[in-house]
């Protein structure tokens, strides 16, 4: 088989793996947080309620469209795209598992190794608040442009701690920026997170902060913006912005997994690779990845349905007074440790 | 000859959202047409090798100053109706500047040599590695020379912050 032919492939299923947890989801969201208040959650469409989130997709579908007469039509349409298109870019990097074999070539379950693997990641994430701010600018709508700009602010502030936690993982994994060798770098329990506990901490704080997820969900706290940057759209638009919102979410835990939890490898990867058949070893390794970023999807919506709000003075002492200088200090520790032993 | 194709579309690209950022009336579209003309520079570095400096420029100029830009230009919501009425001093003044501008351009275009511009060969330099090893060898001095100023920017910045409030 052609590579590209293969590549084209995998970023369609890849496009489609996206959409479809970022459409359950939103089921899951709903079932966790009805678990942890002790309610039933959503139990009609379908057993389980599982035909739910193709219910609320028709709903989103079905709405009417709505587009302010003092809007800026062009840039209106432009901010939930441009959201979309960012959070669909990021998983072009991720190696999703052990390379794949189709008639006596090997394949790598990765779209594009890129040597700046890790710094694209950064590229993408900053460009994703231009789909917030311009959305939310072209509403002209106050509570839109205070969710707008307390988005960026957010996004820009706690960009600088996670490129610095991100510094001290490549640090430790041979100073390779592309995606693929760090995680090569964690085969069997050699896991990121056992030499960068506190990296991991800050990392997946700045994950948070970045999704817009609570505790940080600030940009659309509906109790004192309304909805923030997505006050005035309705249908489908708004259904792009909550849609990116679960993708970054699933991407955000497939990369935590990548750089902290050893991707697709797991302890007992290399024995299985000499007994069973390469392809089985790959789809294992596929369903070990993604069975760490359930878990920390689960983590999101956990923390989402426990943690109160921030105010927004706490959210931005805390990127700057402390995960700043924290993840400072825990790049020069690491660096210097690394000097002492080598 | 694809690379050639593609030279050409992000040349043309980088050129008309150039021109747009000078034309164009509403203050957000220039900055939005700014950050396209970026994206197609930084799609010339990728097309001379350098992947680094590429992406690095993307978070940089794209991802953090248009940013800010975006944010003061919302923040002060300008508009036609609220376009200030300037004065013919001003208006002398700026072509005064542009006309500056305009010599200085022409003079460096002079200096340099006119005629047919030869890619140097496409080469490993602009790979991280790379680059880090000519900073901290061969450019040494000018990098720490820079650091200092930007942490020079930073502490005025928040002097200036800590004066308003007092």
């Amino acid at each position: 088989m052609d590579p590209l032919i293969f590549k084209i492939i995998l970023v369609l299923v890849m496009f489609l793996v996206s959409l479809g947890i970022a459409a359950y989801s939103t089921y899951a969201e709903r079932k966790v947080a009805a678990f942890l208040q002790d309610r039933i959650g959503p139990d009609r469409a379908g057993p389980f309620g599982l035909l739910q989130p193709i219910a609320d997709g028709v709903k989103m579908f079905l709405k009417e469209e709505i587009i302010p007469n003092v809007s800026d039509k062009w840039l209106f349409i432009l901010g939930p795209s441009m959201f979309m298109v960012t959070a669909l870019m990021t998983s072009a990097i991720i190696p999703w598992g052990m390379p794949l074999e189709i008639g006596g070539t090997k394949f790598n379950l990765q779209v594009a190794d890129i040597n700046i693997g890790v710094l694209y990641i950064m590229g993408v994430l900053s460009l994703g608040v231009y789909g917030i701010m311009i959305g939310g600018w072209a509403s002209n709508n106050k509570y839109a442009l205070l969710g707008a700009i307390r988005a960026s602010s957010q996004m820009i502030s706690y960009e600088l701690a996670m490129g610095m936690s991100i510094i001290s993982i490549l640090l430790i994994s041979n100073g390779s920026l592309s995606l693929n060798a760090i995680v090569d770098g964690q085969k069997e329990w050699h896991w990121n997170i056992l030499y960068q506990p506190v990296g991991f901490i800050i990392f997946i704080i700045c994950a948070f902060a970045e999704a817009n997820r609570t505790p940080f969900d600030l940009p659309e706290s509906e109790s004192e913006l309304i909805g923030g940057y997505h006050t005035e759209y309705s249908s489908m638009k708004l259904g792009l912005f909550l849609f990116a919102e679960y993708i970054n979410m699933f991407i955000s835990s497939a990369m935590i997994a990548s750089l902290y939890f050893g991707g697709y490898n797991f302890p007992g990867l290399e024995y299985l690779s000499t007994v069973l058949p390469n392809n089985v070893v790959s789809f294992i390794s596929v369903g070990a990845l993604f069975t760490k970023i359930f878990f920390f999807i689960f983590v999101f919506m956990w923390v989402r349905w426990t943690i109160p709000r921030f105010r927004y003075d706490q959210l931005m002492r805390l990127g700057w007074q402390v995960l700043l200088p924290l993840s400072i200090i825990n790049m020069l520790v690491t660096g210097g440790i690394l000097t002492i032993f080598n | 000859m694809s690379s050639q194709l593609i030279f050409y579309i992000l040349s043309a690209l980088s050129i008309v959202s150039a021109l747009f950022v000078v034309f164009s009336r509403s203050p957000i579209y220039s900055v939005l047409s700014l950050i396209v003309c970026f994206f197609s520079i930084a799609g010339h570095y990728v097309m001379l090798n350098a992947q680094f400096l590429a992406i690095v420029h993307i978070i940089v100029y794209a991802g953090a100053i248009m940013v800010l830009m975006l944010f003061t230009v919302m923040l002060l919501n300008l508009n036609k109706s609220t376009e200030p009425h300037k004065t013919n001093l001003t208006k002398i003044m700026a072509i005064v500047s542009g006309g500056l501008l305009m010599l200085t351009l022409l003079a460096s275009i002079k200096a340099e040599k006119l005629g047919v511009y030869k890619a140097p060969e496409v080469s490993d330099i602009g790979y991280v590695q790379n680059v880090g090893m000519k900073l901290f060898t061969d450019f040494l001095l000018p990098f720490e020379i820079s650091s200092v100023l930007f942490v020079s920017a930073m502490i005025a910045a928040v002097v200036l912050a800590k004066k308003e409030r007092n």
